[in-house]
């Protein structure tokens, strides 16, 4: 059987990791490869890494430190952040990154998604879904949730997906940062409306939540990031209370 | 071991090429079948579409290449899509014709209830031990990505499978020195590892002991 993925979230910027890590452990908290080693070492099944560089050199470090972590880490990782071409794709993919995310570029172009499955094959295109609510609905945002697209999050979900995404990764931009659970109709709205594996993301803040969405909405993975890297519980921690409680975990 | 991977133009091979190093293994990585004649064992990998992988497989010599393998003595694992094109035929995308080295033939995963593509961490489930393989270990969980699958196989060519929207869906398969693993071993942790360890270990340790002079060290 199938199980469920646990899935941390990296953002780096000029190849070291962002974002107050504390992790007393680590010799270097912000180098990319140590904390992807730790976090494989606690049992994640899949890692992102979101490239929040702004600058050219930034964008550079990223295919060095893709490089890296691919050479070191045998689990699986997609990179996310600033891919905005199918040259941009080739350089991370070639580099040794399992999966790519588009999110901005894609909405700009949805070509780009049906670029990148046809060169790559649709495992290796995820498209990053951040999602409002909005009355009864869910608006589309860009640019890390600061534009409002002309598209509603199911309607673009599906586009996605015909257009060769092979996996979405839905944020709730309502729960993100808020620590009280994920967004159980989002993500039940997005599963129920494709074919394709969908990963939880936005409100992680204690075990129990990853128990809900997994239960509830049956999505295929959760993505958190401060609930790890704060320590406010570990990875291991989640999957033991998800395997006493009865989900399928590796 | 000296490992030839073919370089058809498909995909990642930098994950596969390190994992092999750590291993160390002498690796080299073509497209001439001149060149990876000089190999001890040949790897296929594999990502993206059937019909445009075996294309240039054909167009590169690669295809007989393969198929003359076994008369040669020379072990080839195939990963991921590198495992289906080992099969008979495909339907992906339009029906292509395989390199037939084992009974079987490629089809989509039918609509159900479950997620296309079959990905994440699976168990594998062993039938019967690979020849290369001495023991598993207790946790057997191996990373899939993938839409289309073995079926109509030769149960004698199916060593382990993994269970997956009805279906035991073929992990581990071959048939004399052919291997095929539908998982990604490269990128499947310790077991993952392990798997690829024993393969390059024990590979040439011929199954009917008819090259039992190849050294097993």
């Amino acid at each position: 059987m199938l199980t469920k993925r646990i899935i941390p979230c990296l953002d780096v910027k000029e190849g070291r990791v962002v974002k107050g890590v504390s992790f007393v452990s680590l010799r270097d908290a912000g180098d990319p490869m140590e904390l992807a080693r730790f976090y494989d070492k606690q049992g994640a099944d899949e890692l992102v890494f979101l490239d929040i560089s702004a600058s050219h050199e930034g964008k550079e470090t990223m295919v060095e430190v893709v490089k890296t972590v691919a050479s070191e880490l045998s689990i699986p990782f997609t990179v996310g952040g600033g891919i905005r071409t199918l040259d941009d794709m080739k350089r991370m993919l070639r580099a040794g990154a399992d999966k790519v995310s588009l999110n901005t570029a894609a909405l700009d172009r949805p070509e780009l998604i049906k670029e990148g499955a046809d060169f790559f094959g649709s495992q290796c295109i995820v498209v990053a879904i951040d999602a409002k609510r909005n009355g009864a609905s869910w608006d589309v945002y860009t640019h890390g949730g600061r534009n409002k697209t002309e598209w509603d999050a199911i309607e673009w979900a599906k586009k996605s997906v015909e257009l060769g995404a092979g996996e979405l990764l839905v944020t709730s931009m309502d729960k993100d940062g808020a620590k009280n659970g994920f967004d159980l109709e989002l993500t039940k709205a997005i599963r129920d409306a494709v074919e394709v594996p969908v990963i939880a993301s936005g409100g992680a803040g204690a075990r129990e939540h990853f128990e809900d969405v997994f239960k509830q909405v049956d999505v295929d993975a959760a993505l958190a990031a401060s609930i790890f890297h704060y320590k406010e519980t570990s990875i291991a921690e989640v999957k033991e209370y998800l395997r006493k409680e009865g989900v399928n975990v590796r | 071991m000296i490992i030839g991977i073919i370089d058809y133009g498909m995909g990642n091979l930098f994950s596969v090429e390190q994992a092999l190093k750590k291993l160390e293994c002498t690796v080299i990585v073509s497209d001439d079948p001149k060149i990876l004649g000089e190999a001890e064992a040949i790897l296929l990998p594999g990502v993206g579409a059937f019909p445009d992988a075996m294309a240039l497989l054909n167009q590169k010599g690669l295809s007989s290449f393969m198929q003359s393998l076994p008369e040669k003595n020379i072990p080839l694992l195939g990963i991921c899509l590198g495992m289906q094109l080992l099969y008979e035929d495909s339907s992906e995308g339009k029906m292509t014709e395989g390199l037939g080295l084992l009974k079987g033939r490629i089809r989509r995963f039918e609509k159900g209830t479950d997620r296309i593509p079959h990905m994440g961490w699976n168990r594998l489930h062993f039938a019967r031990m690979p020849y290369w393989l001495d023991d598993t270990q207790s946790d057997t969980h191996v990373y899939f990505v993938h839409s289309f699958l073995a079926m109509e196989t030769a149960s004698e060519q199916v060593w382990a499978t993994a269970e997956y929207s009805g279906v035991e869906v073929p992990g581990v398969v071959g048939d004399g020195l052919i291997t095929g693993m539908q998982f990604h071993p490269e990128k499947s942790g310790d077991f993952g590892h392990y798997l690829l360890e024993q393969w390059i270990a024990n590979v040439r340790r011929n199954q009917d002991e008819q090259v039992s002079d190849i050294s097993r060290n």
